[in-house]
């Protein structure tokens, strides 16, 4: 059983972190990871990407054309990558940065707000891992508890207090 | 107790590993995508007893490697595929001077400044020496975060025991991506080098270091010496690793980031009924001829798989000795092929055998 995820939007909006976050939490499940950053003719279009696989085998290439699960926080990078979400797989989608709507009925897409939740819940910036509690909760790819963990092994000492306001984006997120 | 798996980028595992395996200097200078190397060391080498230097270029960093070299001390250098051409007329005098050192190519897309992304274009520089000059250097090909750790541990190993350059022909892609790794446990015994050019309070006599013979029977017969010493990694270092060959119609070859996409290539290529295998050379240097000769006897067809416009392939077809026909896919440019790309290869292959 292998996952895939890809994790696209713009530079800053902490799809790499993101990314980086859910492979770890993999690995302290005691799965096998991959994480690789966008590559190739992907790093066009002002898009920022990573994919993730998360697989109970050795993971045999890290690139993922096809993912299962797909976070998008862009338009650009909607655009590139929704058709290449495989039948069966699901859309996390940040509504307050896109406004298409899928026309594709072989995939779930769940429109998550997550720019304005993380803003109106005080936790600025994180609409990133407020869509990560989404993927938690709809995919089940890795337990929540190991995100927790992966964020205190992730988060430098002197930053603690960041772990606190990922686990409330986190939160949201399993919430809506 | 099992050692504990950390999430890391491929150069800075590589970089972990060289710290843990004795390495006391680093000379660099910046380039992409082998950065997080110089980047760790910067921050790791002063903290461990070690010294990161940033050179004033690329020829200034390969002449401290062969300077610290001399004096018996673990050294490294890295760079990407334009620093490492310049870098080349050190490598040939550290070669020529019998001394060992590790060198990182974390290849990237040429010829000239080319681009940032990950290629394999530096292979016949790497294999058929990067330098002028009648040489070799070891040269390891790593196709996972762990083998970059792994490699270059033993890189140093055998660059000591051989007295002999060794490089590591990584790529864009390895170095870039995370995935768990399991650092070694590593001896900090090293190994006397009683040719050091070290202090010793004249309690020996002086040792010379010289790559400059006039004459030319004392040339050739350091020539030859150097020579008799590849006929024994030859023989000892060759090294590949088989996946589902035994009974492989065809059998896939790739190195580094390329042999993972082709992994999952055979493995789809299996689910559609293709008999496809693959073998993953892990030392390019000296070349894993006897491996080749291993699938002679049951494979149908090679298919060769490089970032390059085909470089590896003419030692391919060397080795099974042109009684296997070789077929080619490679992208360049920065461009990854995808297992599909992979996948449609062998169905055509698999269909002009029937």
């Amino acid at each position: 059983m292998t996952d895939s995820i890809i994790f696209a939007g713009f530079g800053g909006q902490g799809l790499l972190f993101a990314g980086k976050l859910i492979a770890y939490g993999g690995m302290i499940e005691g799965k096998e990871v991959s994480w690789i950053p966008s590559y190739g003719p992907e790093m066009r279009g002002g898009t920022a990407n990573c994919s993730v696989r998360i697989s109970d085998m050795p993971v045999s290439s890290p690139v993922v054309s096809n993912p299962d699960y797909l976070i998008v926080m862009n338009s650009p990078s909607y655009t590139k990558f929704i058709n290449s979400v495989r039948p069966g797989g699901k859309v996390f989608i940040d509504s307050s940065m896109i406004d298409e709507k899928c026309s594709r009925t072989d995939i779930d897409c769940f429109y998550i707000p997550a720019t304005e939740l993380a803003h109106d819940n005080g936790v600025d910036g994180m609409a990133n891992i407020v869509l990560c509690g989404k993927l938690l909760r709809e995919t089940g790819v890795i337990k929540t508890e190991s995100v927790e963990n992966a964020l205190n092994k992730i988060i430098p000492e002197s930053r603690k207090a960041l772990i606190e306001s990922n686990l409330k984006a986190i939160q949201i997120g399993m919430d809506i | 107790m099992t050692a504990e798996r950390v999430l890391m980028k491929g150069n800075e595992a590589l970089a972990e590993a060289a710290i843990r395996a004795g390495c006391k200097c680093y000379f660099g200078y910046p380039i992409t995508p082998q950065t997080e190397i110089a980047a760790f060391m910067a921050k790791n080498m002063p903290k461990r007893g070690g010294t990161f230097l940033q050179a004033e270029s690329e020829i200034a960093a390969i002449n401290m490697v062969l300077g610290a070299a001399s004096a018996g001390v673990r050294a490294m250098t890295s760079s990407s595929s334009p620093g490492i051409s310049l870098k080349s007329e050190g490598i040939s005098y550290i070669a020529a001077s019998d001394l060992p050192c590790v060198i990182i190519n974390v290849q990237r897309g040429g010829p000239g400044l080319g681009g940032i992304q990950p290629a394999q274009a530096d292979y016949w520089q790497a294999v058929k020496s990067g330098g002028h000059g009648d040489f070799h250097i070891l040269v390891f090909a790593p196709n996972s975060v762990q083998e970059m750790a792994d490699m270059v541990v033993k890189a140093f190993e055998k660059a000591d025991q051989y007295r002999i350059p060794a490089m590591i022909l990584s790529d864009g892609m390895l170095g870039q991506m995370m995935e768990p790794v399991v650092f070694p446990e590593i001896s900090d015994k090293m190994p006397e080098k009683p040719w050091a050019t070290n202090g010793h309070g004249n309690k020996r006599k002086h040792n010379i270091i010289n790559t400059l013979f006039l004459q030319p029977d004392e040339l050739e017969a350091s020539v030859s010496a150097r020579s008799k010493k590849y006929e024994t990694i030859v023989e000892n270092e060759q090294d590949a690793e088989f996946y589902l060959t035994d009974d492989a119609d065809i059998v896939v070859t790739a190195y580094g980031a390329v042999s993972r996409i082709c992994r999952e290539a055979v493995d789809e290529a299996r689910k559609n009924g293709i008999k496809a295998g693959l073998l993953r050379p892990k030392v390019l240097w000296p070349f894993p001829v006897k491996d080749y000769q291993k699938i002679v006897p049951t494979a149908k067809s090679i298919l060769c798989a490089e970032l390059s416009t085909g470089q590896m392939i003419d030692d391919v077809k060397l080795a099974v000795n042109c009684s296997v026909p070789v077929e080619f896919y490679g992208r360049t440019g920065g461009n990854l092929p995808s297992a599909d790309e992979i996948i449609k290869k062998l169905a055509e292959i698999n269909d002009s055998l029937s």
